[in-house]
């Protein structure tokens, strides 16, 4: 048993300013094993990931691969250990093609010889069945083939110990299961993985163990058999999930009655085809498909935020013309974008500033919103949406992914608005952030505002919304509500073909 | 100790250009003590005025401040930086006395008029940079290069190749003093054109849409905020700091000459920016900064030409000492010191729990 321990972490201290990131918390790692990392946002367990390759150095602790003690001062020495990491966010060069971004650092002579990187990267990418080029510009490849080449790069640099850190958030099923049948392939092999990720069910499918974190302080380690979803949840926040799924009804008789408050005629965009759409006051409905169906890019258009190209649009029943964000904005939409870090957050500014940021712009160039009134909002969002952050000035970039994520919804909040367009709100953030703005759509709803709401997680749409749009190839092919709103009937029509 | 514990932690962004000031005052005090002195002499034109190499190292950073001002909001905006101020400072005093001359005499009114007319035709060129930078995304430093190479020519041609000069006791007044004021008229400008930038900032909403725009851009756009307007209402802003700068250039002369007036400014301009920990990649800024930047530049230049060092090593000179500026004021630097400071810390307040056991 003891010679298959891979990786060991003793007594991880890590202090931030302000806050104990991680007190004294273990962590191994077995060779040919998938181990989860579970807990929710601000847990530490992005910080005990980045203290194993090299983004931090802890305060305190010990860190031994194959029984040697390592200390690890950049992430160089971390791969030189074997300790090959693929992070949350995509890190590669988006300006760079598919071969050099696989390669690119690791150079075995002081040339780069691109043609042998080519045919090396199509190699390794047919063994893994990753449908792209080594010729192929990086940024032209969807997120999730960009998502895979990184971990084709990880694969190829003979890692002993491979770190994924939520590589499956922008991944639709079948790209999952080609990960899953890589990892267990990788596990085969004796290297051992650390799996971070906020999809449970995802976890009990490929895991051997799983260790949970909360408040920085180590809960436990589990066999994956001997832990059920319910307890594995209870775990991470320290409540019963009864308590958490009590998420009140949802008020889809109510909203049919209503006015209709937004409606689009064969709206079409750059990016978007034309479609029709409407929305009734205090409704929640939602536009789902795999990625790359259009989901997005539908309510880019509803928004503006791509250049509109032809449809009206009507609000309370009047004409009315959308072909900037600040037109709808002014028309009481607001739209959380898909990409918290490009088009969410300004990481450099704080908390206030963000939170303050779209009510500022409507609010015009003439009238700034005084200092002391922004700490008044700043404070009053911080406490309703309960975000983690050491002050109200800290830089938003700083917080933890599902607290950024508060900071964005507490601006749109803030701007009051009759229409909130959430495109994949809950992606990257732990369970217990993920119910609170489930539930906070559904009071949304109670108090009169529509919400169009787009989440990878059918289960989770299914809870919310009230009417399903739904999305294949960039058309909308169905639309569900009542009875025929089950997993089951999502599957079916997202599938296509005979019902 | 709470005291202690704010000022560990405020290394901000200003931590940096006030050292360096402090370093080259002391410096200067025990070189010389009687650097600092400051006297009241009678001028040529018999006012009472404040003198000495602190009097002229204020007045003379006086455009440079004005510019750095201006930048420090195109560089928070655009990523980039102007390298045409020079140029366009040069065809701004043109204009400027291009209008002083169309009369017989001059008046205040004349004054107010040419430098009005100087900063329309400044802010034309700032909206022509502006207009590159913003709605053709040319890269700032390349955008500017053109009036950058071709601004001198057609300050030359606006007098028609003369360098006129200009011979009124108001001009002489706007280039030294004022009679019975003993502070240079230049450093009076100043004073005014940070309080109008901060009036600008306390009245509009100007600092938080300008940051958004230039730490990102997409974000920005998807909030609503037209970041077309924000970059070129920068350069156009810039462009009246290039027209004041201009007019006190050719104020302090009393004549215009284009191949001359703010030679080589906007290296130190973009210099005075960096050294107020100002990230020349754009994003969050700080005015005052970029003001301290500017005194120091100049005061670095007054006290080697004070040291006798002649102005052909003065340049190198100062090149030694901003790299070490620059240096220090890095990330990586600033990063490492930060570490120092909380392993210094935590080594205290161990000391501090074992004395209480």
């Amino acid at each position: 048993m003891k010679e298959d321990v891979l990786l060991t972490m003793r007594h991880i201290e890590k202090r931030f300013p302000g806050v104990l990131a991680l007190n004294d918390v273990d962590f191994t790692l077995r060779k040919g094993e998938i181990h989860a990392l579970m807990g929710e946002n601000g847990a530490g367990k992005s910080t005990l990931i980045k203290i194993l390759t090299g983004v931090y150095q802890m305060d305190r602790g010990e860190v031994t691969i194959e029984g040697t003690p390592i200390s690890i001062h950049s992430p160089q020495d971390a791969q030189n250990n074997g300790i090959s990491t693929v992070y949350q966010e995509i890190t590669l060069c988006p300006n760079l093609t598919v071969a050099e971004n696989m390669f690119i650092g690791r150079e075995d002579s002081a040339w780069i010889r691109h043609k042998d990187y080519e045919k090396r990267a199509d190699e390794i990418l047919e063994k893994l069945g990753i449908p792209t080029r080594g010729v192929t510009q990086l940024g032209r490849c969807s997120l999730a083939i960009q998502q895979m080449v990184a971990i084709a790069r990880a694969v190829d640099m003979k890692c002993k110990v491979l770190i994924l850190d939520e590589p499956t958030s922008s991944l639709d099923d079948k790209e999952v299961n080609m990960l899953f049948k890589l990892m267990r392939d990788l596990k085969a092999q004796g290297v051992g993985i650390i799996f971070v990720t906020h999809f449970l069910e995802q976890v009990y499918e490929v895991s051997d163990r799983i260790t949970v974190l909360r408040n920085g302080e180590l809960v436990g380690e589990y066999p994956v058999e001997q832990l059920p979803q319910v307890e594995l949840v209870a775990k991470m926040i320290g409540k019963s999930l009864d308590e958490l799924s009590n998420l009140g009804e949802k008020n889809e008789k109510a909203a049919e009655k209503n006015d209709v408050f937004y409606e689009a005629e064969s709206l079409s965009s750059s990016q978007a085809l034309p479609f029709n759409f409407k929305i009734h006051k205090g409704e929640v409905n939602g536009f789902t498909g795999l990625l790359g169906s259009g989901r997005s890019e539908s309510v880019r258009a509803i928004f503006g935020a791509d250049k509109i190209n032809g449809g009206t649009v009507k609000i309370k029943g009047e004409n009315v013309k959308i072909t900037r964000p600040i037109d709808a904005m002014k028309h009481g939409i607001g739209y959380l974008a898909e990409d918290r870090k490009r088009d969410g957050i300004i990481a450099e500014l704080s908390v206030r500033e963000n939170i303050i940021l779209a009510l500022q712009v409507m609010n015009g160039f003439f009238k700034p919103i005084s200092r002391s009134e922004s700490e008044a909002f700043a404070d009053e969002y911080i406490k309703v949406l309960n975000i983690k952050t050491a002050s109200r000035e800290t830089p938003v970039g700083s917080l933890s992914g599902g607290n950024q994520q508060k900071v964005i919804l507490a601006r749109w909040l803030l701007t009051h608005p009759d229409y909130l367009i959430l495109d994949e709100p809950t992606r990257g953030i732990d369970v217990g952030t993920k119910l609170e703005i489930q539930k906070l759509v559904l009071k949304l709803a109670e108090d009169g505002v529509s919400v169009t709401f787009i989440s990878s997680e059918v289960e989770e749409m299914l809870r919310t919304c009230s009417r399903l749009i739904v999305m294949r190839d960039r058309h909308v092919v169905g639309e569900l509500k009542g009875d025929d709103l089950n997993q089951a009937q999502v599957m079916k029509t997202i599938a296509g073909g005979e019902a | 100790m709470d005291t202690k514990k704010k000022f560990n932690l405020s290394l901000g962004q200003l931590t940096i250009p006030i050292i360096a000031i402090l370093i080259l005052v002391v410096f200067n005090l025990i070189r010389d003590p009687s650097f600092f002195s400051i006297g009241i002499t009678q001028n040529n034109d018999g006012n009472s005025v404040l003198s000495g190499n602190l009097i002229t190292v204020i007045n003379g950073a006086s455009e440079l401040a004005i510019l750095a001002m201006g930048m420090t909001l195109v560089t928070a905006a655009c990523g980039g930086q102007d390298i045409s101020v020079g140029a366009a400072a040069a065809i701004a005093g043109s204009a400027f006395v291009k209008i002083l001359k169309s009369g017989d005499s001059i008046s205040v009114g004349t004054v107010i008029l040419a430098f009005l007319f100087a900063c329309v035709v400044a802010m034309i060129f700032g909206a022509f940079n502006g207009t590159l930078v913003a709605v053709f995304k040319i890269q700032p430093m390349i955008a500017t290069l053109i009036l950058y190479t071709c601004g001198r020519s057609i300050a030359y041609w606006i007098n028609g190749g003369a360098t006129p000069t200009v011979q009124s006791s108001i001009i002489t007044a706007i280039g030294g003093f004022i009679p019975g004021i003993p502070v240079p008229t230049p450093v009076i400008i100043v004073v005014v054109v940070a309080i109008i930038f901060k009036l600008v900032f306390h009245f509009t909403s100007l600092e938080i849409l300008t940051q958004s725009v230039g730490i990102n851009g997409s974000a920005a756009r998807l909030n609503g905020i037209n970041s077309t307007f924000i970059k070129l209402l920068s350069f156009i802003i810039l462009g009246v700091c290039v027209s004041v700068a201009g007019c006190i250039g050719v104020s302090r002369l009393g004549l215009i000459n284009h191949e001359t007036l703010l030679i080589d400014i906007e290296m130190d301009t973009i210099l005075a920016v960096a050294i107020g920990g100002n990230n020349l990649g754009g994003g969050k800024f700080k005015i005052s900064g970029s003001i301290i930047g500017a005194y120091v530049i100049q005061m670095l230049t007054i006290t080697l030409y004070a040291m006798k060092v002649s102005s052909t090593d003065v340049k190198a000179y100062k090149a030694i000492v901003i790299i070490l500026l620059v240096v220090i004021g890095s990330p990586v630097v600033k990063a490492k010191f930060e570490k120092l400071m909380t392993k210094l810390r935590s080594g205290k307040a161990k000391e501090t729990v074992k004395g209480a056991e």
